[in-house]
């Protein structure tokens, strides 16, 4: 089981998410069972486990696409205060538009397949107000570029795209507006492994360039070993260890991680 | 004592086609849509002897707003003597026993598809517009539930978002008729299928503008004095129709919305599209005594 | 001399569910090692001497006993340590040096020697021309500083990694065999940067297939063989 740790010491800032005791059933089966969180700002908190653990669902929670039966969830930002499942729809989507940006892994839920690539990009831009046509070129250009998209298809639609520049293009949507989190639900699933490697390297790029905190979800642990300083193993909608990344990979404690990793290995 | 002296003549207990609780729920409605410039409102909208699609919404509110002493003009795309036009025209007259007029400046109460006329409305005037499709968000959001939440929310990323996708794609805005404006700074409408031109004439304006849509059943206001301004970017400038140079080559005036004649060789002729406008031109022309009063626009530019 | 490591009864065992056995590593492990001092680890294979440094660095979560680390911020037990705190200690002030490099794709061998300066907050030109720098110590080809590493071969893959695990003084380094394989110009310059880390107050704890090979900067040695005597001050050195 999870070793109980010391509160932080040495680290005094304080953490820009905190989930406490997320708690949703849909219908008779639990989805999330009492699931907590906490992540400081830069760190990148891999979470863990196969289909239907609940990390999806989590991450949809974080989104504020879901809201859970019993929880509360904070983040540490300049007016944005209280529980967040207690705000209402327009204040939600407020605080999503400009303060979490999110990678999902069908580009579909993502994006506007038929509108061009930089639109899509463009329209977080527009919902936080910005009504200036060369802002937008310029900022949509410079987002598709920090996700390292091929700048003379940025008019291209996403429908037109491979797999992996859809994914680019979402990653861009998501860094727009420079949001405090990025929530990243398996963006590289489903692509073949040499864009895979090469998302995953934007992506640590990108983490380490901005210090953007993130939130990922896979169940490759190739992918979370790569990004995450930390890690979460969720099965059956339950945490059943969490740590540092590299120990608990290589000293995994809790027996559905130890069968998890050996898997990979 | 006679029956006669205890008793009035007979007269109409109502006009206007309509019952009276159909022009009450329109009255509280067209009160409502005032009240939140902008905001669709959901009416009943009764059958009347026209089909869909027709101008029942913009007859029905004409129903209820006409008494025996307005004074109608109707047109359509900006002409009174339209097929359409004529026959609404004839309906509300023989309706509710109210006299007609084509003279933009006699009218009361104009029902309108399509244009806006080029002579400025006063503030006892009343507009009524035919709306085929009173929901600028259809074509971004083809589900009306949350159309409606995003309306609730001020929601209208995707509509700008539309703006930028055109001029993306073609270098600038594409969209002609129905230009989606804010209302009051808030709610986003379609002001009907009017052509760019006519737009900036609902802005500050002095007449009380009402849209309605018989088929979608909803209508929408534009008061007196309200802003209505086209969602442009600030470095794109919003632009009218290209027609400040044509000249109507009936009635020789120049510098308002023309109708496009094609002609066998290939040219093209142009005609004033207020047809009340040209008459009142040519009269003019010709040393009759006719009024013609201030216009929205002047040689060409909006005033 | 200043302490900075200060390890009471610690133990480490690994339970394998699958298996459903215990296997213990090491137990009651007691050391101190103060600024500059190199300790070597001795034992034979399977004594738990990696498993150790594994601890130490937090990979390993240790079973029982205290890891206490007096770090710049004061001192604490890396043992029961929040992981943010771990993470920041691993970030500038406890290195871990192996023989392995983690190479990125599309990362050139001069960024990837760079980034532990830059993480520190180091200005990223000053970062690139040190990291040229110790490209060069260790002997990795000028052709090969804008390269990418994955391609490199397991030498100077080695010879990168010592550039980037050493480039950033730290309070502690573990040292899990860094020499094994590595070519006798690299070694040399490797025994120097230790030296120098070492000379500048750097605390070592080391594990050396051939200790030999870094017979001039051991101070003291423990012999993690069971029922061997537990810690012994190094008089001479058998090479």
């Amino acid at each position: 089981m999870t070793a109980v740790m010391d509160a932080p010491r040495l680290v005094t800032a304080r953490p820009l998410l905190t989930a406490q005791g997320l708690s949703l059933n849909y219908g008779d089966v639990p989805a999330l069972r009492d699931v907590s969180a906490t992540v400081y700002p830069g760190e990148v908190l891999g979470i863990v486990g196969e289909s239907g653990s609940g990390k999806s669902t989590f991450l949809r929670c974080l989104n504020l696409e879901e809201t859970p039966d019993r929880g509360s969830y904070t983040l540490d930002l300049p007016d944005v205060q209280g529980n967040l499942f207690d705000l209402d729809r327009f204040a939600r989507r407020m605080l999503c538009a400009t303060r979490i940006g999110i990678v999902y892994q069908n580009p579909h839920l993502g994006l506007l397949m038929r509108h061009s690539s930089s639109g899509n990009v463009a329209e977080r831009l527009l919902i936080a107000g910005e009504r200036r046509f060369g802002v937008l070129r310029h900022k949509a250009r410079g987002a598709l570029d920090a996700s390292e998209f091929p700048l003379a298809r940025m008019d291209a639609p996403p429908e037109e795209l491979s797999g992996g520049m859809q994914q680019r293009v979402q990653l861009a949507k998501a860094i727009a507006l420079e949001p405090a989190l990025l929530l990243l639900d398996e963006p590289t699933t489903g692509l073949d492994v040499s864009v895979q490697a090469l998302v995953l390297d934007t992506l640590k790029r990108l983490q380490q360039d901005r210090r953007i905190t993130m939130v990922i979800v896979s169940h490759d642990l190739g992918v979370i070993r790569t990004l995450a300083d930390r890690v979460m193993v969720m099965r059956r909608g339950e945490v059943v260890e969490a740590g540092l990344a590299d120990q608990v990979f290589q000293d995994p404690q809790h027996a559905y991680t130890q069968q998890l990793v050996h898997a990979k290995l | 004592m006679t029956l006669q002296s205890l008793t009035k003549d007979w007269e109409p207990m109502a006009y206007g086609f309509l019952d009276g609780s159909a022009k009450r729920e329109i009255r509280r409605k067209m009160l409502k849509a005032i009240s939140v410039p902008g905001c669709q409102m959901p009416y009943a909208s009764r059958e009347v002897p026209m089909a869909r699609g027709w101008g029942t919404g913009g007859l029905q509110v004409s129903c209820t707003l006409v008494t025996p002493r307005t004074r109608i003009k109707v047109i359509d795309q900006g002409a009174d003597d339209s097929v359409n036009a004529a026959s609404i025209r004839k309906f509300l007259a023989s309706v509710s026993g109210a006299p007609v007029t084509t003279d933009t400046l006699q009218a009361d109460l104009i029902q309108s598809r399509h244009r806006i006329p080029e002579e400025r409305l006063r503030e006892d005037q009343v507009l009524v517009l035919q709306v085929p499709n009173p929901e600028p968000l259809r074509s971004v959001q083809p589900n009306m539930s949350i159309a409606r939440q995003m309306h609730a929310d001020a929601d209208y990323g995707r509509m700008w978002l539309q703006l930028y996708e055109q001029i993306v794609r073609s270098g600038r805005v594409m969209q002609g008729a129905s230009y989606p404006s804010l209302v009051n700074g808030r709610h986003v409408m379609t002001p009907s299928p009017i052509p760019r031109w006519d737009v900036p004439k609902l802005h500050m304006a002095r007449h009380l503008t009402l849209l309605s849509a018989g088929r979608e059943k909803r209508l929408h206001a534009v008061p007196p004095f309200t802003r209505v301004e086209p969602l442009v970017f600030d470095d794109v400038p919003y632009r009218v129709e290209d027609h400040a140079g044509l000249t109507c080559h009936r009635s020789g005036a120049r510098g308002f919305f023309m109708n496009e004649i094609p002609q066998a060789d290939g040219t093209s002729l142009h005609e004033v599209s207020d047809s009340d406008l040209g008459v009142k031109t040519i009269r003019a022309a010709e040393g009759e005594d006719t009024r013609i009063g201030a216009t929205w626009y002047v040689d060409g530019e909006m005033s | 001399m200043t302490c900075i490591l200060d390890v009471r009864g610690l133990s480490k065992g690994f339970q394998m569910h699958h298996l459903a056995t215990h296997m213990a590593a090491f137990s009651e492990i007691s050391l101190t090692l103060s600024a500059g001092e190199f300790l070597l680890l001795k034992g034979r294979n399977g004594a738990g001497k990696s498993t150790l440094l594994r601890t130490l660095y937090r990979s390993y979560l240790a079973q029982s006993g205290q890891i206490l680390f007096h770090s710049s911020h004061g001192v604490i037990d890396l043992a029961r340590a929040a992981d943010v705190d771990v993470t920041l200690l691993r970030r500038t002030e406890i290195g871990f040096v192996t023989q392995f490099l983690s190479a990125r794709p599309r990362v050139s061998a001069e960024e990837l020697v760079a980034e532990p300066l830059r993480q520190a907050g180091r200005d990223p030109a000053e970062a690139l021309e040190q990291a040229r720098h110790w490209l060069a110590a260790f002997g990795v080809k000028r052709t090969l500083w804008p390269a990418y590493p994955t391609t490199f071969s397991g030498g100077e893959q080695q010879k990168v990694n010592l550039a980037r695990a050493l480039i950033l003084p730290q309070r502690l380094l573990l040292l899990d065999e860094p020499t094994a394989s590595l070519d006798a110009s690299a070694r040399a310059a490797l025994i120097d940067r230790l030296a120098e880390l070492k000379a500048s107050g750097t605390a070592m704890i080391g594990v050396f297939h051939h200790p030999g090979d870094v017979a001039t900067l051991i101070d003291r040695e423990i012999d993690l063989t069971p029922d061997a005597p537990q810690e012994e001050t190094r008089t001479d050195v058998v090479v």
